[in-house]
Protein backbone atom coordinates (compact mmCIF):
# COMPACT_ATOMS: atom_id res chain seq x y z
CA UNK A 1 0.00 0.00 0.00
CA UNK A 2 1.55 3.23 -1.14
CA UNK A 3 0.64 6.36 0.80
CA UNK A 4 -1.67 8.73 -0.99
CA UNK A 5 -1.25 12.50 -0.63
CA UNK A 6 -3.69 14.01 1.82
CA UNK A 7 -4.60 16.96 -0.38
CA UNK A 8 -5.38 17.24 -4.08
CA UNK A 9 -4.16 19.98 -6.37
CA UNK A 10 -5.86 20.74 -9.62
CA UNK A 11 -3.47 19.98 -12.48
CA UNK A 12 -2.63 22.98 -14.69
CA UNK A 13 -4.98 23.15 -17.66
CA UNK A 14 -3.34 25.05 -20.46
CA UNK A 15 0.48 25.00 -20.16
CA UNK A 16 1.50 21.70 -18.64
CA UNK A 17 5.31 22.15 -18.61
CA UNK A 18 6.40 23.75 -15.33
CA UNK A 19 9.45 25.56 -16.81
CA UNK A 20 7.44 27.02 -19.70
CA UNK A 21 4.87 28.24 -17.21
CA UNK A 22 7.54 29.90 -15.07
CA UNK A 23 9.10 31.55 -18.12
CA UNK A 24 5.69 32.81 -19.25
CA UNK A 25 4.92 34.25 -15.82
CA UNK A 26 8.32 35.97 -15.63
CA UNK A 27 7.89 37.35 -19.14
CA UNK A 28 4.46 38.75 -18.31
CA UNK A 29 5.82 40.30 -15.12
CA UNK A 30 8.76 41.88 -16.97
CA UNK A 31 6.43 43.26 -19.64
CA UNK A 32 4.09 44.73 -17.04
CA UNK A 33 6.96 46.47 -15.24
CA UNK A 34 8.28 47.91 -18.52
CA UNK A 35 4.85 48.92 -19.78
CA UNK A 36 3.65 50.51 -16.56
CA UNK A 37 7.01 52.28 -16.29
CA UNK A 38 6.55 53.91 -19.68
CA UNK A 39 3.07 55.26 -18.94
CA UNK A 40 3.56 58.84 -17.85
CA UNK A 41 0.60 60.15 -15.95
CA UNK A 42 0.19 63.77 -15.00
CA UNK A 43 -1.59 63.12 -11.70
CA UNK A 44 -2.20 66.80 -11.10
CA UNK A 45 -4.07 67.06 -14.39
CA UNK A 46 -6.03 63.92 -13.53
CA UNK A 47 -7.11 65.25 -10.14
CA UNK A 48 -8.15 68.52 -11.74
CA UNK A 49 -10.08 66.48 -14.26
CA UNK A 50 -12.01 64.58 -11.60
CA UNK A 51 -14.09 67.65 -10.88
CA UNK A 52 -14.89 67.85 -14.59
CA UNK A 53 -15.67 64.14 -14.55
CA UNK A 54 -18.17 64.78 -11.79
CA UNK A 55 -19.81 67.45 -13.95
CA UNK A 56 -19.95 64.96 -16.79
CA UNK A 57 -21.63 62.34 -14.61
CA UNK A 58 -24.12 64.99 -13.48
CA UNK A 59 -24.74 65.86 -17.13
CA UNK A 60 -25.32 62.18 -17.86
CA UNK A 61 -27.84 61.95 -15.03
CA UNK A 62 -29.57 65.20 -15.96
CA UNK A 63 -29.27 65.25 -19.74
CA UNK A 64 -30.21 68.40 -21.60
CA UNK A 65 -32.09 67.45 -24.73
CA UNK A 66 -33.67 70.80 -25.46
CA UNK A 67 -31.09 73.56 -25.77
CA UNK A 68 -29.16 71.92 -28.64
CA UNK A 69 -32.08 69.92 -30.00
CA UNK A 70 -31.74 71.41 -33.49
CA UNK A 71 -28.11 70.21 -33.81
CA UNK A 72 -28.89 66.86 -32.21
CA UNK A 73 -31.85 66.12 -34.47
CA UNK A 74 -29.87 67.20 -37.54
CA UNK A 75 -27.02 64.86 -36.54
CA UNK A 76 -29.42 62.03 -35.81
CA UNK A 77 -31.18 62.36 -39.16
CA UNK A 78 -27.82 62.37 -40.93
CA UNK A 79 -26.69 59.30 -38.99
CA UNK A 80 -29.88 57.35 -39.58
CA UNK A 81 -30.17 58.13 -43.30
CA UNK A 82 -26.44 57.47 -43.77
CA UNK A 83 -26.83 54.12 -42.00
CA UNK A 84 -29.72 52.96 -44.17
CA UNK A 85 -28.39 54.11 -47.53
CA UNK A 86 -24.89 52.78 -46.88
CA UNK A 87 -26.22 49.40 -45.75
CA UNK A 88 -28.40 49.06 -48.86
CA UNK A 89 -25.66 50.09 -51.27
CA UNK A 90 -22.99 48.15 -49.36
CA UNK A 91 -25.04 44.94 -49.42
CA UNK A 92 -25.85 45.34 -53.12
CA UNK A 93 -22.18 45.79 -53.98
CA UNK A 94 -21.03 43.04 -51.65
CA UNK A 95 -23.28 40.37 -53.18
CA UNK A 96 -21.22 40.04 -56.41
CA UNK A 97 -18.02 40.15 -54.36
CA UNK A 98 -19.37 37.51 -51.98
CA UNK A 99 -20.32 35.27 -54.90
CA UNK A 100 -16.96 35.88 -56.53
CA UNK A 101 -15.12 35.00 -53.34
CA UNK A 102 -16.66 31.53 -53.02
CA UNK A 103 -14.19 28.91 -54.08
CA UNK A 104 -16.80 26.36 -55.14
CA UNK A 105 -18.59 28.30 -57.88
CA UNK A 106 -16.09 30.62 -59.60
CA UNK A 107 -12.75 30.29 -61.40
CA UNK A 108 -9.59 30.71 -59.35
CA UNK A 109 -8.59 34.16 -60.69
CA UNK A 110 -11.96 35.68 -59.80
CA UNK A 111 -11.75 34.07 -56.35
CA UNK A 112 -8.33 35.56 -55.63
CA UNK A 113 -9.35 39.03 -56.85
CA UNK A 114 -12.57 39.13 -54.80
CA UNK A 115 -10.88 37.79 -51.68
CA UNK A 116 -8.20 40.51 -52.03
CA UNK A 117 -10.83 43.27 -52.24
CA UNK A 118 -12.57 41.85 -49.16
CA UNK A 119 -9.29 41.59 -47.24
CA UNK A 120 -8.44 45.24 -48.00
CA UNK A 121 -11.87 46.41 -46.91
CA UNK A 122 -11.67 44.39 -43.69
CA UNK A 123 -8.19 45.42 -42.65
CA UNK A 124 -8.72 49.17 -43.04
CA UNK A 125 -10.33 50.84 -40.06
CA UNK A 126 -13.53 52.77 -40.79
CA UNK A 127 -12.03 55.88 -39.25
CA UNK A 128 -8.94 55.80 -41.46
CA UNK A 129 -11.05 55.26 -44.58
CA UNK A 130 -13.25 58.16 -43.44
CA UNK A 131 -10.23 60.48 -43.14
CA UNK A 132 -9.25 59.78 -46.74
CA UNK A 133 -12.77 60.02 -48.11
CA UNK A 134 -13.39 63.29 -46.29
CA UNK A 135 -10.18 64.63 -47.84
CA UNK A 136 -11.42 63.54 -51.28
CA UNK A 137 -15.17 64.21 -51.17
CA UNK A 138 -15.36 67.07 -48.71
CA UNK A 139 -17.02 67.23 -45.28
CA UNK A 140 -20.50 65.88 -44.72
CA UNK A 141 -22.54 62.69 -44.70
CA UNK A 142 -21.67 61.73 -48.27
CA UNK A 143 -18.12 60.79 -47.22
CA UNK A 144 -19.59 58.89 -44.28
CA UNK A 145 -21.98 57.06 -46.60
CA UNK A 146 -19.07 55.97 -48.80
CA UNK A 147 -17.00 54.88 -45.79
CA UNK A 148 -19.74 52.71 -44.35
CA UNK A 149 -20.58 51.22 -47.76
CA UNK A 150 -16.93 50.30 -48.25
CA UNK A 151 -16.71 48.71 -44.80
CA UNK A 152 -19.93 46.79 -45.46
CA UNK A 153 -18.40 45.16 -48.56
CA UNK A 154 -15.70 43.46 -46.50
CA UNK A 155 -18.04 42.32 -43.75
CA UNK A 156 -20.96 41.00 -45.82
CA UNK A 157 -18.70 39.78 -48.65
CA UNK A 158 -16.63 37.58 -46.37
CA UNK A 159 -19.52 36.11 -44.38
CA UNK A 160 -21.58 35.56 -47.52
CA UNK A 161 -18.69 33.81 -49.27
CA UNK A 162 -18.13 31.57 -46.24
CA UNK A 163 -21.85 30.74 -46.30
CA UNK A 164 -21.84 29.92 -50.02
CA UNK A 165 -18.80 27.68 -49.58
CA UNK A 166 -20.75 25.62 -47.02
CA UNK A 167 -23.96 25.10 -49.02
CA UNK A 168 -25.45 21.73 -49.85
CA UNK A 169 -23.73 20.69 -53.10
CA UNK A 170 -26.42 18.12 -53.89
CA UNK A 171 -28.93 20.86 -54.67
CA UNK A 172 -26.46 22.58 -56.98
CA UNK A 173 -25.89 19.34 -58.82
CA UNK A 174 -29.62 18.67 -59.08
CA UNK A 175 -30.22 22.05 -60.70
CA UNK A 176 -27.16 21.64 -62.95
CA UNK A 177 -28.38 18.26 -64.16
CA UNK A 178 -31.55 19.88 -65.52
CA UNK A 179 -29.28 21.76 -67.94
CA UNK A 180 -29.37 25.09 -66.08
CA UNK A 181 -26.90 27.82 -66.94
CA UNK A 182 -24.55 29.31 -64.34
CA UNK A 183 -26.95 32.19 -63.61
CA UNK A 184 -29.92 29.83 -63.30
CA UNK A 185 -27.89 27.62 -60.98
CA UNK A 186 -27.14 30.73 -58.87
CA UNK A 187 -30.78 31.73 -58.77
CA UNK A 188 -32.39 28.35 -58.12
CA UNK A 189 -29.77 26.38 -56.19
CA UNK A 190 -27.73 28.91 -54.22
CA UNK A 191 -29.97 31.91 -53.64
CA UNK A 192 -32.68 29.98 -51.73
CA UNK A 193 -30.04 28.44 -49.47
CA UNK A 194 -28.31 31.68 -48.52
CA UNK A 195 -31.18 34.19 -48.56
CA UNK A 196 -32.18 33.90 -44.85
CA UNK A 197 -28.56 34.25 -43.84
CA UNK A 198 -28.04 37.23 -46.15
CA UNK A 199 -31.02 39.07 -44.69
CA UNK A 200 -29.81 38.29 -41.19
CA UNK A 201 -26.33 39.59 -41.96
CA UNK A 202 -27.72 42.74 -43.54
CA UNK A 203 -29.75 43.51 -40.43
CA UNK A 204 -26.69 42.88 -38.28
CA UNK A 205 -24.63 45.20 -40.47
CA UNK A 206 -27.35 47.88 -40.24
CA UNK A 207 -26.86 47.77 -36.50
CA UNK A 208 -23.05 48.00 -36.80
CA UNK A 209 -23.25 50.81 -39.35
CA UNK A 210 -25.28 52.91 -36.96
CA UNK A 211 -22.67 52.48 -34.25
CA UNK A 212 -19.90 53.36 -36.66
CA UNK A 213 -21.81 56.36 -37.99
CA UNK A 214 -21.61 57.79 -34.48
CA UNK A 215 -17.80 57.55 -34.65
CA UNK A 216 -16.80 58.70 -38.11
CA UNK A 217 -18.43 62.08 -37.51
CA UNK A 218 -15.41 62.89 -35.33
CA UNK A 219 -13.23 63.23 -38.44
CA UNK A 220 -15.84 65.23 -40.33
CA UNK A 221 -17.93 62.58 -42.07
CA UNK A 222 -21.26 63.87 -40.76
CA UNK A 223 -23.75 62.34 -38.39
CA UNK A 224 -24.29 62.37 -34.64
CA UNK A 225 -20.55 61.94 -33.94
CA UNK A 226 -19.87 65.44 -35.22
CA UNK A 227 -22.55 66.83 -32.90
CA UNK A 228 -21.09 64.90 -29.98
CA UNK A 229 -17.60 66.14 -30.76
CA UNK A 230 -18.84 69.74 -30.84
CA UNK A 231 -20.71 69.33 -27.57
CA UNK A 232 -17.61 67.96 -25.81
CA UNK A 233 -15.39 70.67 -27.29
CA UNK A 234 -17.76 73.29 -25.91
CA UNK A 235 -17.71 71.56 -22.47
CA UNK A 236 -21.49 71.16 -22.73
CA UNK A 237 -21.57 67.89 -20.84
CA UNK A 238 -25.34 67.90 -20.36
CA UNK A 239 -25.86 67.99 -24.14
CA UNK A 240 -23.13 65.36 -24.59
CA UNK A 241 -24.89 63.19 -22.00
CA UNK A 242 -28.15 63.54 -23.91
CA UNK A 243 -26.46 62.53 -27.18
CA UNK A 244 -24.83 59.51 -25.55
CA UNK A 245 -28.14 58.40 -24.05
CA UNK A 246 -29.79 58.70 -27.48
CA UNK A 247 -26.98 56.63 -29.05
CA UNK A 248 -27.27 53.96 -26.34
CA UNK A 249 -31.07 53.84 -26.72
CA UNK A 250 -30.95 53.52 -30.51
CA UNK A 251 -28.20 50.88 -30.36
CA UNK A 252 -30.21 48.87 -27.84
CA UNK A 253 -33.40 49.10 -29.90
CA UNK A 254 -31.51 48.21 -33.08
CA UNK A 255 -29.74 45.29 -31.43
CA UNK A 256 -32.85 43.77 -29.89
CA UNK A 257 -35.06 44.27 -32.93
CA UNK A 258 -32.40 42.95 -35.31
CA UNK A 259 -31.76 39.87 -33.17
CA UNK A 260 -35.54 39.32 -32.87
CA UNK A 261 -35.99 39.68 -36.63
CA UNK A 262 -33.09 37.32 -37.30
CA UNK A 263 -34.57 34.70 -34.99
CA UNK A 264 -37.94 35.17 -36.72
CA UNK A 265 -36.40 34.74 -40.18
CA UNK A 266 -34.24 31.70 -39.52
CA UNK B 1 -61.45 17.49 -61.28
CA UNK B 2 -59.80 19.32 -64.13
CA UNK B 3 -57.98 22.22 -62.64
CA UNK B 4 -56.13 24.57 -64.93
CA UNK B 5 -52.60 24.41 -63.73
CA UNK B 6 -50.21 27.24 -64.55
CA UNK B 7 -47.92 26.52 -67.47
CA UNK B 8 -44.77 27.63 -65.73
CA UNK B 9 -43.52 26.71 -62.30
CA UNK B 10 -43.21 29.54 -59.79
CA UNK B 11 -41.76 29.47 -56.31
CA UNK B 12 -44.56 31.34 -54.49
CA UNK B 13 -48.32 31.87 -54.67
CA UNK B 14 -49.42 35.13 -56.36
CA UNK B 15 -50.56 36.72 -53.08
CA UNK B 16 -47.22 35.94 -51.42
CA UNK B 17 -45.39 37.38 -54.38
CA UNK B 18 -47.45 40.55 -54.20
CA UNK B 19 -46.59 41.03 -50.52
CA UNK B 20 -42.92 40.36 -51.17
CA UNK B 21 -42.96 42.79 -54.07
CA UNK B 22 -44.61 45.44 -51.88
CA UNK B 23 -41.94 44.89 -49.22
CA UNK B 24 -39.14 45.44 -51.72
CA UNK B 25 -40.94 48.46 -53.12
CA UNK B 26 -41.21 49.95 -49.61
CA UNK B 27 -37.48 49.36 -49.07
CA UNK B 28 -36.60 51.09 -52.35
CA UNK B 29 -38.89 54.01 -51.52
CA UNK B 30 -37.32 54.32 -48.06
CA UNK B 31 -33.88 54.22 -49.60
CA UNK B 32 -34.67 56.97 -52.10
CA UNK B 33 -36.22 59.12 -49.38
CA UNK B 34 -33.20 58.67 -47.08
CA UNK B 35 -30.84 59.34 -49.95
CA UNK B 36 -32.53 62.64 -50.69
CA UNK B 37 -32.41 63.77 -47.08
CA UNK B 38 -28.80 62.69 -46.74
CA UNK B 39 -27.48 64.27 -49.90
CA UNK B 40 -29.41 67.55 -49.86
CA UNK B 41 -26.40 69.36 -48.40
CA UNK B 42 -23.82 67.56 -50.48
CA UNK B 43 -21.73 69.84 -52.64
CA UNK B 44 -21.60 67.82 -55.84
CA UNK B 45 -18.71 69.84 -57.27
CA UNK B 46 -16.50 68.32 -54.54
CA UNK B 47 -17.77 64.83 -55.35
CA UNK B 48 -17.03 65.11 -59.08
CA UNK B 49 -13.69 66.57 -58.16
CA UNK B 50 -12.81 63.50 -56.05
CA UNK B 51 -10.79 61.51 -58.63
CA UNK B 52 -8.44 64.49 -59.10
CA UNK B 53 -8.14 64.85 -55.33
CA UNK B 54 -7.41 61.13 -55.00
CA UNK B 55 -4.68 61.35 -57.65
CA UNK B 56 -3.26 64.42 -55.94
CA UNK B 57 -3.15 62.74 -52.51
CA UNK B 58 -1.79 59.55 -54.05
CA UNK B 59 0.93 61.60 -55.74
CA UNK B 60 1.90 63.26 -52.48
CA UNK B 61 2.14 59.87 -50.76
CA UNK B 62 4.81 58.69 -53.16
CA UNK B 63 7.54 58.07 -52.25
CA UNK B 64 6.80 57.14 -48.62
CA UNK B 65 9.12 58.88 -46.18
CA UNK B 66 10.78 55.79 -44.71
CA UNK B 67 13.14 57.96 -42.64
CA UNK B 68 10.15 58.73 -40.45
CA UNK B 69 9.95 55.11 -39.28
CA UNK B 70 12.43 55.31 -36.33
CA UNK B 71 10.41 58.17 -34.83
CA UNK B 72 7.38 55.89 -34.79
CA UNK B 73 8.85 53.20 -32.54
CA UNK B 74 7.94 54.92 -29.26
CA UNK B 75 4.32 55.59 -30.37
CA UNK B 76 4.11 51.96 -31.51
CA UNK B 77 5.22 50.78 -28.06
CA UNK B 78 2.63 53.15 -26.53
CA UNK B 79 -0.07 51.75 -28.79
CA UNK B 80 0.78 48.17 -27.79
CA UNK B 81 0.72 49.20 -24.13
CA UNK B 82 -2.64 50.95 -24.45
CA UNK B 83 -4.11 47.81 -26.00
CA UNK B 84 -2.53 45.33 -23.58
CA UNK B 85 -2.98 47.24 -20.33
CA UNK B 86 -6.47 48.29 -21.40
CA UNK B 87 -7.39 44.68 -22.12
CA UNK B 88 -6.03 43.54 -18.75
CA UNK B 89 -7.96 46.28 -16.93
CA UNK B 90 -11.15 45.56 -18.84
CA UNK B 91 -10.92 41.82 -18.25
CA UNK B 92 -10.35 42.29 -14.50
CA UNK B 93 -13.55 44.34 -14.23
CA UNK B 94 -15.46 42.15 -16.67
CA UNK B 95 -15.01 38.93 -14.63
CA UNK B 96 -17.15 39.95 -11.61
CA UNK B 97 -19.66 41.65 -13.92
CA UNK B 98 -19.97 38.44 -15.96
CA UNK B 99 -20.56 36.33 -12.83
CA UNK B 100 -23.21 38.80 -11.67
CA UNK B 101 -24.87 38.74 -15.09
CA UNK B 102 -24.95 34.97 -15.62
CA UNK B 103 -28.30 33.50 -14.65
CA UNK B 104 -26.78 30.51 -12.84
CA UNK B 105 -24.20 32.35 -10.73
CA UNK B 106 -25.79 35.71 -9.96
CA UNK B 107 -26.62 36.28 -6.28
CA UNK B 108 -29.86 38.11 -7.12
CA UNK B 109 -31.77 38.02 -10.39
CA UNK B 110 -34.06 40.91 -9.51
CA UNK B 111 -31.50 43.47 -8.40
CA UNK B 112 -27.86 42.73 -9.32
CA UNK B 113 -28.41 41.01 -12.69
CA UNK B 114 -30.13 44.00 -14.38
CA UNK B 115 -27.36 46.29 -13.11
CA UNK B 116 -24.68 44.00 -14.53
CA UNK B 117 -26.54 43.73 -17.84
CA UNK B 118 -26.88 47.52 -17.96
CA UNK B 119 -23.12 47.93 -17.44
CA UNK B 120 -22.48 45.48 -20.27
CA UNK B 121 -24.92 47.17 -22.68
CA UNK B 122 -23.65 50.68 -21.93
CA UNK B 123 -20.05 49.67 -22.42
CA UNK B 124 -20.85 47.82 -25.64
CA UNK B 125 -22.91 50.50 -27.30
CA UNK B 126 -20.33 53.26 -26.98
CA UNK B 127 -17.32 52.90 -29.26
CA UNK B 128 -13.88 53.13 -27.65
CA UNK B 129 -13.17 56.25 -29.67
CA UNK B 130 -16.10 58.03 -28.03
CA UNK B 131 -14.94 56.81 -24.63
CA UNK B 132 -11.53 58.25 -25.47
CA UNK B 133 -13.08 61.54 -26.56
CA UNK B 134 -14.81 61.82 -23.18
CA UNK B 135 -11.81 60.74 -21.16
CA UNK B 136 -9.43 63.09 -22.95
CA UNK B 137 -11.81 65.92 -22.10
CA UNK B 138 -12.01 64.79 -18.48
CA UNK B 139 -8.52 63.62 -17.47
CA UNK B 140 -6.47 65.22 -20.21
CA UNK B 141 -4.66 63.81 -23.22
CA UNK B 142 -2.21 60.95 -22.77
CA UNK B 143 -1.83 57.22 -22.45
CA UNK B 144 -4.01 56.92 -19.36
CA UNK B 145 -7.10 58.18 -21.23
CA UNK B 146 -6.42 55.63 -23.98
CA UNK B 147 -5.95 52.76 -21.54
CA UNK B 148 -9.15 53.63 -19.68
CA UNK B 149 -11.09 54.01 -22.94
CA UNK B 150 -9.97 50.58 -24.14
CA UNK B 151 -10.72 49.06 -20.72
CA UNK B 152 -14.22 50.57 -20.58
CA UNK B 153 -15.07 49.28 -24.05
CA UNK B 154 -13.64 45.84 -23.30
CA UNK B 155 -15.81 45.31 -20.20
CA UNK B 156 -18.95 44.94 -22.27
CA UNK B 157 -17.44 42.69 -24.93
CA UNK B 158 -15.63 40.33 -22.54
CA UNK B 159 -18.48 40.48 -20.02
CA UNK B 160 -21.12 39.51 -22.56
CA UNK B 161 -19.20 36.59 -24.08
CA UNK B 162 -18.02 35.38 -20.66
CA UNK B 163 -21.47 35.40 -19.08
CA UNK B 164 -22.83 33.46 -22.04
CA UNK B 165 -20.03 30.93 -21.50
CA UNK B 166 -20.90 30.71 -17.80
CA UNK B 167 -24.57 30.10 -18.61
CA UNK B 168 -23.58 27.31 -20.98
CA UNK B 169 -21.56 25.38 -18.39
CA UNK B 170 -22.47 21.76 -17.74
CA UNK B 171 -24.76 21.72 -14.66
CA UNK B 172 -23.89 18.06 -13.88
CA UNK B 173 -20.25 18.87 -13.16
CA UNK B 174 -21.29 21.63 -10.79
CA UNK B 175 -23.75 19.27 -9.12
CA UNK B 176 -21.02 16.66 -8.73
CA UNK B 177 -18.79 19.17 -6.95
CA UNK B 178 -21.69 20.32 -4.75
CA UNK B 179 -22.39 16.68 -3.86
CA UNK B 180 -18.92 16.34 -2.33
CA UNK B 181 -19.92 19.00 0.20
CA UNK B 182 -18.05 21.89 -1.38
CA UNK B 183 -18.84 25.47 -0.36
CA UNK B 184 -19.81 28.16 -2.89
CA UNK B 185 -16.18 29.28 -3.38
CA UNK B 186 -15.08 25.69 -3.99
CA UNK B 187 -17.91 25.12 -6.47
CA UNK B 188 -16.67 28.21 -8.29
CA UNK B 189 -13.02 27.14 -8.46
CA UNK B 190 -13.56 23.43 -9.15
CA UNK B 191 -16.94 23.35 -10.89
CA UNK B 192 -17.27 26.49 -12.99
CA UNK B 193 -13.79 27.95 -13.56
CA UNK B 194 -12.29 24.86 -15.25
CA UNK B 195 -15.21 24.79 -17.67
CA UNK B 196 -14.95 28.42 -18.73
CA UNK B 197 -11.16 28.86 -18.60
CA UNK B 198 -10.45 28.04 -22.28
CA UNK B 199 -13.31 30.32 -23.39
CA UNK B 200 -12.00 33.02 -21.07
CA UNK B 201 -8.48 33.00 -22.54
CA UNK B 202 -9.76 32.85 -26.08
CA UNK B 203 -12.16 35.79 -25.49
CA UNK B 204 -9.40 37.85 -23.86
CA UNK B 205 -6.92 37.25 -26.66
CA UNK B 206 -9.61 37.99 -29.24
CA UNK B 207 -10.42 41.28 -27.53
CA UNK B 208 -6.71 42.10 -27.30
CA UNK B 209 -6.48 41.68 -31.06
CA UNK B 210 -9.45 44.04 -31.60
CA UNK B 211 -7.96 46.49 -29.10
CA UNK B 212 -4.69 46.69 -31.04
CA UNK B 213 -6.69 47.91 -34.04
CA UNK B 214 -8.62 50.40 -31.98
CA UNK B 215 -5.71 51.74 -29.97
CA UNK B 216 -3.87 52.58 -33.19
CA UNK B 217 -6.46 55.24 -33.99
CA UNK B 218 -7.31 56.46 -30.49
CA UNK B 219 -4.58 59.07 -30.82
CA UNK B 220 -6.71 60.93 -33.34
CA UNK B 221 -8.66 62.33 -30.41
CA UNK B 222 -5.54 62.80 -28.27
CA UNK B 223 -5.24 59.52 -26.38
CA UNK B 224 -1.62 58.71 -27.26
CA UNK B 225 -0.01 56.16 -29.56
CA UNK B 226 0.33 56.01 -33.33
CA UNK B 227 -2.89 57.97 -33.91
CA UNK B 228 -1.30 61.03 -32.33
CA UNK B 229 1.49 60.97 -34.90
CA UNK B 230 -1.06 60.44 -37.64
CA UNK B 231 -3.09 63.41 -36.46
CA UNK B 232 0.05 65.57 -36.45
CA UNK B 233 1.03 64.42 -39.95
CA UNK B 234 -2.50 64.97 -41.27
CA UNK B 235 -2.57 68.46 -39.78
CA UNK B 236 0.51 69.47 -41.76
CA UNK B 237 -0.71 67.51 -44.83
CA UNK B 238 2.42 65.35 -44.79
CA UNK B 239 0.85 62.51 -46.76
CA UNK B 240 4.22 60.79 -47.23
CA UNK B 241 4.39 60.37 -43.43
CA UNK B 242 0.73 59.34 -43.21
CA UNK B 243 1.31 56.45 -45.60
CA UNK B 244 4.24 55.18 -43.49
CA UNK B 245 2.07 55.27 -40.36
CA UNK B 246 -0.76 53.50 -42.18
CA UNK B 247 1.54 50.72 -43.38
CA UNK B 248 2.92 50.33 -39.85
CA UNK B 249 -0.62 50.08 -38.43
CA UNK B 250 -1.52 47.55 -41.11
CA UNK B 251 1.54 45.43 -40.33
CA UNK B 252 0.82 45.55 -36.58
CA UNK B 253 -2.81 44.59 -37.10
CA UNK B 254 -1.94 41.67 -39.37
CA UNK B 255 0.72 40.46 -36.92
CA UNK B 256 -1.58 40.71 -33.90
CA UNK B 257 -4.33 38.90 -35.78
CA UNK B 258 -1.88 36.09 -36.56
CA UNK B 259 -0.71 35.90 -32.92
CA UNK B 260 -4.27 35.82 -31.64
CA UNK B 261 -5.27 33.13 -34.13
CA UNK B 262 -2.28 30.98 -33.11
CA UNK B 263 -2.97 31.38 -29.38
CA UNK B 264 -6.66 30.59 -29.80
CA UNK B 265 -5.82 27.53 -31.88
CA UNK B 266 -3.45 26.34 -29.14
CA UNK B 267 -6.07 26.83 -26.41
CA UNK B 268 -9.12 25.25 -28.02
Amino acid sequence: MSSYPGTWRRPPQIVSDKRVRLALQLGVLLYLVLALGSVEVNWQRVSEGLERGQRFVMGFLQPDFSSRWKDISQGLIESLTMTLTSTVVGVLVSIPFGIGASRNIVPRQVYVFCRAVIAISRSLQELIVAIFLVAMFGFGPFAGFLTLSFATIGFIGKLLADEIEEIDEAQVEAIRSTGASWLQMLNYAIQPQIMPRLIGLSLYRLDINFRESAVIGIVGAGGIGATLNTAIDRYEYDSAGAILLIIIAIVMVAEYSSSYLRKFLQ
Amino acid sequence: MTQTLPREWAHRAPAQRAILWLGWFALVALFVWCWQIMSQDTIWAFVWDAPDQALDIGGRMMPPKWGYLPQLMKPLWDTLNIATLGTIGGVIIAIPVAFLAARNTTPSTTFLRPIALFIIVTSRSINSLIWALLLVAIIGPGLLAGILAIALRSIGFVGKLLYEAIEETDARQIEAITATGAGPAQVLTYGIVPQILPAFWSISVFRWDINIRESAILGLVGAGGLGLKMNASLAILAWDQVVVILLLILATVVLSEWVSAQVRKAII
